[in-house]
């Protein structure tokens, strides 16, 4: 792994995935030389991977209603939402919210 | 057309409009009840609510020993450290409330039927369907057409005659919401859309009562404990507001397997318990998230109590239930909601498509590959709508695009996601001949072909 880069754990759950080629887990290298926080990760995953209608994904700068976002199996409001500031081998996990029965 | 078939055509078209009658007239009178029952209240003379109140003391009768038949029926639970008599004696003492009696709905309420809760009261206005047999495991052939919560009700007495089952057979709502849920201990929302939950988690909220929400869809499943404990959230401080419509997908647009909804279902009727009984560790402030594909559990840790939520916190925005409805831009049931995209010009009726049949013509079936190796109609070319999103038809279909004339028609299940492409593909070529069929297959096999297949 060259120093220059940021590797983190995307994942998607519960239909999440299927904005995102339909695969539901991805290695990401990031340029390590720059601060990352989840909102520059969202504005990456818009320009490099998400490949459906983007508001079923995105709402203004954030992930629209009904989509929660987990870093490391932890909700992302208990640490700071859009501000997080990403580490190495972080995982982030957004899961579709289910309505269904 | 000759004689019989008018006659035929006939017959079917009254049927229809009877049903349609019917469920108005049914409507009409659920909300005139609603509304005499809150005026009662209101002016201070309930008896309807007397009744209840009543009738709850009568079955409140609080149970302090087991019977020998007690014992004998559940004794494998009865041995359990940590649940034993005195979790039986809860249990046969408790009032469980289950909303919807669906994939979620029927599993839970066996389970809490088989181990012994004492009252159960099932919500639903529905009537059992063919399509639902899959998964909805109390409703069984010879019950297409009568209600569920009867239905369920025969199936659950069968099983332990001893409990007692209320049947609420009625659309759950602001007006009658309070009404339902006072007499239960415990709610389960086993629902099938979003202003149910919220109105669920309202009144769970202002009643003070846990609520146990599962969800499934196709090969996943979720599951928490709303409103429990000192810290324990509800479903608002998750979800301050609710999802846009159209990323929100039911079991009838998206599929779901019977395996999936009885696992979360069957774990709803566990948490329950576990709220009764004291038991365990409810799963309160924590998401059970289940990929039955990998056939993975994980759970998350979600957020405590929002400090300024709109229900739950000290100092509460919304102090009465409200239109969930119109707060959530959807309706209650998962039933057809029609999307209006399109100009009357730029569909096709049925009956147009079947003359336009035999003439050149490129038709476009935009439903899931799964779905058109169901039934597809001859001639019919699959291209999934998010096929037609992505501009891959231009290239596919680049020698029928040449003319403008050359008539294109869009096809799905029921008439929505056909608007959709031709809405997008009319951006790109606005004057070519690009439409929809009104009521996609659905009106097919209704109106033209009795034999082709529905699901």
């Amino acid at each position: 792994m060259s120093a220059k880069e940021l590797q983190i754990n995307l994942e998607f759950s519960a239909g999440a995935e299927l904005l995102f080629g339909n695969i539901k887990r991805r290695k990401l290298s990031l340029d390590g030389t720059v601060k990352w926080t989840v909102a520059s990760l969202l504005k990456w995953m818009h320009a490099n991977i998400l490949t459906e209608r983007p508001e079923l994904f995105l709402q203004g700068d954030t992930v629209r209603p009904g989509i929660l976002v987990l870093i490391n199996d932890t909700d992302w409001e208990l640490l700071g939402e859009l501000e997080y500031e990403l580490q190495p081998n972080d995982n982030v996990l957004f899961i579709s919210t289910l309505h269904g029965g | 057309m000759d004689n019989l078939s008018l006659q035929k055509q006939d017959i079917e078209e009254l049927r229809s409009e009877i049903a349609k009658l019917r469920a108005a007239l049914y409507t009409k009178e659920q909300q005139l009840q609603d509304l005499e029952q809150l005026h009662a209240q209101q002016s201070g003379n309930d008896p309807d609510s007397a009744v209840v109140q009543q009738e709850h003391e009568e079955k409140a009768e609080v149970h302090t020993h087991l019977t020998n038949d007690d014992i004998a029926r559940f004794s494998r639970q009865l041995i359990l450290p940590g649940f034993g008599v005195q979790g039986q004696l809860k249990l046969k003492n408790s009032a469980v409330l289950i909303v919807g009696m669906g994939g979620l709905g029927c599993p839970a309420a066996q389970y809490l039927a088989a181990a012994g809760c004492g009252r159960l009261g099932l919500v639903d206005y529905d009537i059992v369907e063919r399509n639902n047999f899959h998964r909805q495991t109390l409703h069984s052939e010879k019950k297409e057409g009568m209600s569920k919560v009867d239905s369920a009700r025969i199936a659950l007495l069968e099983l332990n005659s001893s409990c007692q089952i209320k049947c609420h057979t009625r659309l759950l709502n602001s007006l009658n919401a309070f009404s339902v849920l006072r007499a239960y201990d415990v709610i389960l929302d086993c629902s099938d859309n979003v202003p149910t939950r919220y109105l669920l988690n309202d009144a769970c909220v202002m009643l003070g009562k846990p609520l146990v929400s599962g969800s499934a869809l196709k090969m996943d499943g979720q599951l928490t404990v709303y409103n429990y404990g000192a810290d324990g959230p509800c479903y608002r401080c998750i979800y301050p507001v609710p999802p846009p419509p159209e990323a929100v997908t039911n079991c009838g647009d998206g599929g779901v397997l019977g395996a999936i909804t009885g696992t979360i279902g069957a774990l709803q009727a566990l948490e329950a318990i576990k709220v009764i009984v004291g038991l365990g560790e409810v799963l309160a402030g924590r998401l059970l998230i289940y990929d039955g594909f990998s056939n993975l559990f994980r759970n998350i840790k979600i957020r405590s109590k929002r400090p300024n939520c709109h229900i739950c916190s000290a100092e509460p925005l919304i102090r009465d239930l409200i239109d969930y409805e119109l707060f959530c831009g959807m309706h209650a049931t998962d039933k057809d909601n029609p999307l209006q995209l399109l100009e009357p010009e730029q569909r096709l009726n049925v009956f147009e498509y079947q003359e336009l049949q035999s003439a050149p013509h490129l038709l476009l079936d935009v439903r899931q590959p799964a779905e058109f190796e169901i039934c597809q109609l001859p001639s019919a070319v699959n291209m999934p709508l998010a096929e037609i999103l992505d501009d891959s038809y231009v290239k596919r279909f680049s020698s029928q695009l040449e003319s403008k004339e050359f008539p294109i028609v869009v096809l799905c299940r029921r008439g929505n996601d056909s608007q959709i492409a031709v809405q997008h593909m009319r951006n790109r070529y606005p004057d070519h001949s690009i439409r929809d069929v009104i009521g996609g297959l659905h009106a097919w096999s209704n109106k033209v072909d009795n034999g082709f297949p529905i699901y």
